[in-house]
C-alpha cells in the first residue's frame, strides 16, 4: 500500500487495466459457455421421449407374402416386406444402375450388409422415410409399374428418389444413400423385434 | 437561436439550453423524455431525397405488415393450443367458433405472405438503385439478417396449425441439417427433441416464433433504421444528396421525411390496404399458394402429401434443392442461393449505383435474373420431375451467373454518367 501511495492520482496503469479488462472478460465468457450448457441440453430428447423410443414389436403371421406392413418405432415409420422368391430374384441384375448396390455409403447393421439387405432374404426391414428428405416412399412393387425396366421397388412422392426391392437406390435420384436398416432381430421365428439386435436395445 | 428568414424576421428554433424554461405538461414531459428532439431530428429534420418513386413504398408498408402481424398473432395466442393433441383442434375452434376468430387468423396468413410479398420488392429496389452500395452495405446486410429471421419466423409459423403439410414441410426442412458432415444426425435429433417431428418440436418452435423471433426481428429492423438514419436514403438516380448542400445546411435535394413521405406512405398503406383486404375476404387461400391445401388435414406421420411444396416465398430455393441429384450439395447450393445476397454489396464494381446508369450488361443481368427467379418459384411448386428439373437446373445457373459474374460485366460494361442532382419532375 505504501508503495502505491506515490503514483499520483491521474496516472492509470494502463497494461493492468488491459490485463484485468482481458481476465474478466475470459472469465465471463467461460461463464457464459458453462451457463448455457443446461439450455442446450434441454432441447435434446427428455425422459419421455426416450422410454417410448423402446423397441416394437411386429407378429409377421399376420403378413402374406408380397405384402408390406407398416410399424412404428421411435416416431419412425418401419417398412417390412415379406418379399417372394420371384421378388427376390428381382433385386439382382441392375447393379449398375445403382448409387451404392454394395451399401458401402449406406446406414445398415452389419447382418444387412448384403444384396438383399436383410437377414433373411424373406423379409426386408426398412426405415421408411426417404434418405433425401425424409419424406415416405411408396410402394411401386409390379414390375415395369414405373417404367419397362422397372424391377419394382419404392418410389418417393416428394422429390422422385427411387429405390429397389431392397432399399437400394438408383442413380437419378436426389437421396445418395440407400434406405436405412433398422436394428432388428427375430426373438422367434414369427416375431420381429425392431430396435433390438445382438448388440442390445438401439 | 435565432436565425434569419428570408423576410428578415428572427425566427426561433428550439434548442434546449438558451431558450427559456417552458412550463406546461408538454414541456414538463420533454425536460425528461426527449420527445421534442426525437421528431426535429429523426421526421421532420430527417431529410429523404425528393425523387422517390413507386418503390419506395415497400419499406414502409412492411413495417405496417409487421405490426399487424405482432398485433394479429397476438390475438392468435390467447386461442391457440399449442400440442400434438390439440394444435389442430385449436386452429380449427379459432376458425369456427371464436367470434372474427377467421378473420384474425386470416389477417396472419394473409400478412405472412404480403410480408414476402413487400420484403421482395423492397430487396429488389435495392438491387435496382445500387442500394446497398457504400455507404450503405450495413444497411444491407442488416436488411438480410431481416429476411433471415423473416424466413425462420414464417416456416416456424407454418408448422404451428400441426396441418400434415406443417408436419411435412417440418419433416424435410429440418432434415437439411442432417446433411452436415459429422454433426448431422445429432444436430436434427437435437432440433426435433425427439426421434421424429413431435410434440416437442412443436412446443419449441412455438416458443420461438411467439417470443424469441419476434423479438429479433424488432432488433433487427430497429437497427436497419438506425443504420439507415446514418447514411441516409438511397435514390432512384443512385446519387448522394448530402453532397449538395443549400445554405441551410440540408441537402438541396432532399425534403423532410414528415410531412412529405409520411404522407405519401399513407397514399401507399390505402392502396395496400385495398389488395390485402380483397385477398383476405375473398380469396385468403389464394388457390392454396397462401395456405395449401393438405393443411386442412391433421398431421399424420403415416401419410406423406403427394406432393411437398412450401408456401410460395420458399419456392424458389426449395426448387434449387430439388434440381441437384444429391441432398449435401442440394442443401449446400440452397443456402449459396440466400448466403450470396449478402455479397452483393462487394461483387458490385460498377462505378455508378443506379441500373438508370448502368450498362446494357448489368441490365440484361438483372432481367434474366428475375425471370429464373420467378420462374424457379414456379417450378419449387411443380413435381420434381422431367422437364421441371431440367428447367430449374438452367435458372439456377442463371441465378448464380448473375451474382458470380456481377464483378466482371459491372466492371466491363461502358456506363453513362449519372446527373450531378436528382432528376425530378414537380407534379
Amino acid at each position: 500500500m505504501a508503495d502505491q501511495a506515490v503514483v499520483a492520482d491521474d496516472a492509470v496503469d494502463l497494461s493492468r487495466r488491459k490485463f484485468l479488462t482481458r481476465a474478466t472478460i475470459a472469465g465471463g465468457a467461460v461463464g457464459a459457455v458453462f451457463a448455457a450448457v443446461p439450455f442446450i441440453e434441454s432441447w435434446a430428447p427428455s425422459e419421455r421421449a426416450r422410454a417410448q423410443g423402446a423397441p416394437t414389436e411386429l407378429d409377421l403371421a399376420k403378413l402374406d407374402a408380397g405384402q408390406m406392413t407398416t410399424t412404428v418405432w421411435r416416431r419412425q415409420p418401419i417398412y417390412v416386406v415379406r418379399r417372394t422368391p420371384d421378388m427376390v430374384a428381382r433385386i439382382a441384375g441392375h447393379d449398375a444402375e445403382l448409387k451404392d448396390p454394395q451399401s458401402e455409403h449406406s446406414e445398415q447393421p452389419a447382418y444387412a450388409k448384403n444384396p438383399d439387405r436383410s437377414r433373411s432374404a424373406e423379409y426386408l426391414v426398412l426405415i421408411g422415410t426417404c434418405t433425401h428428405l425424409g419424406c415416405l416412399p411408396k410402394q411401386r412393387f409390379a414390375k415395369g409399374e414405373l417404367y419397362p425396366s422397372w424391377p419394382g421397388g419404392f418410389f418417393c412422392p416428394c422429390h422422385g428418389s427411387r429405390f429397389d426391392l431392397a432399399g437400394r437406390v438408383f442413380d437419378g435420384s436426389p437421396a445418395s444413400i440407400n434406405l436405412r436398416v433398422p436394428p432388428y432381430s427375430y426373438p422367434n421365428p414369427r416375431t420381429l423385434l425392431v430396435g433390438v439386435d445382438e448388440k442390445g436395445a438401439a | 437561436m435565432a436565425v434569419k428568414t428570408a423576410t428578415g424576421a428572427a425566427a426561433t428554433v428550439p434548442s434546449g439550453a438558451a431558450a427559456p424554461a417552458k412550463r406546461g405538461f408538454w414541456a414538463w414531459l420533454n425536460r425528461r423524455m426527449p420527445i421534442e428532439e426525437f421528431v426535429a431530428t429523426q421526421l421532420t429534420g430527417y431529410y429523404a431525397p425528393k425523387n422517390f418513386n413507386l418503390w419506395y413504398f415497400f419499406g414502409s408498408l412492411a413495417g405496417l405488415v409487421l405490426v399487424l402481424q405482432l398485433l394479429s398473432g397476438i390475438y392468435l395466442t390467447m386461442f391457440y393450443k399449442v400440442g400434438e393433441a390439440t394444435s389442430f383442434d385449436s386452429v380449427e375452434y379459432i376458425m369456427r367458433e371464436v367470434n372474427y376468430g377467421w378473420l384474425i387468423r386470416y389477417l396472419h396468413t394473409t400478412g405472412a405472405s404480403a410480408f414476402f410479398i413487400v420484403v421482395y420488392l423492397h430487396m429488389y429496389r435495392a438491387l435496382l438503385y445500387g442500394s446497398y452500395r457504400a455507404p450503405r452495405e450495413l444497411l444491407w446486410l442488416l436488411g438480410m439478417a431481416v429476411y433471415l429471421a423473416l424466413m425462420a419466423e414464417a416456416f416456424m409459423g407454418y408448422v404451428l396449425p400441426w396441418g400434415n403439410m406443417s408436419f411435412w414441410g417440418a419433416q424435410v426442412i429440418v432434415n437439411l441439417f442432417g446433411t452436415i458432415p459429422g454433426i448431422g444426425p445429432g444436430l436434427v435429433e437435437w432440433i426435433r427433441g425427439d426421434y421424429g417431428i413431435a410434440d416437442a418440436t412443436l412446443n419449441r418452435f412455438f416458443a420461438l416464433h411467439v417470443a424469441l423471433l419476434p423479438l429479433a426481428l424488432l432488433l433487427l429492423v430497429m437497427l436497419h433504421l438506425v443504420a439507415l438514419r446514418q447514411s441516409g436514403s438511397n435514390n432512384p438516380d443512385g446519387i448522394e444528396i448530402k453532397e449538395k448542400l443549400g445554405p441551410d445546411g440540408h441537402p438541396l435535394d432532399g425534403v423532410p421525411f414528415h410531412p412529405y413521405y409520411t404522407v405519401k406512405d399513407v397514399v401507399g398503406v390505402g392502396v395496400f390496404g385495398i389488395l390485402f383486404s380483397i385477398i383476405l375476404f375473398f380469396v385468403p387461400t389464394f388457390g392454396g399458394l397462401f395456405l395449401e391445401t393438405p393443411n386442412f388435414e391433421p398431421a399424420n406421420p403415416l401419410s406423406t402429401p403427394e406432393h411437398i411444396a412450401p408456401v410460395w416465398y420458399f419456392t424458389p430455393y426449395y426448387a434449387m434443392l430439388r434440381a441437384v441429384p444429391d441432398q449435401r450439395a442440394g442443401a449446400l447450393l440452397m443456402l449459396a442461393a440466400i448466403a450470396v445476397f449478402f455479397f452483393v454489396p462487394w461483387l458490385d464494381r460498377s462505378p455508378v449505383k443506379s441500373i438508370r446508369y448502368k450498362g446494357w450488361m448489368s441490365r440484361t443481368g438483372l432481367a434474366l435474373f428475375t425471370v429464373a427467379f420467378v420462374a424457379l418459384g414456379y417450378l419449387g411448386m411443380q413435381p420434381a420431375e422431367g422437364l421441371y428439373v431440367m428447367l430449374a437446373r438452367i435458372f439456377t445457373a442463371i441465378y448464380f451467373l448473375f451474382f458470380l459474374l456481377m464483378p466482371f460485366y459491372t466492371r466491363l460494361e461502358p456506363v453513362k454518367q449519372p446527373p450531378a442532382r436528382v432528376i425530378y419532375h414537380a407534379h
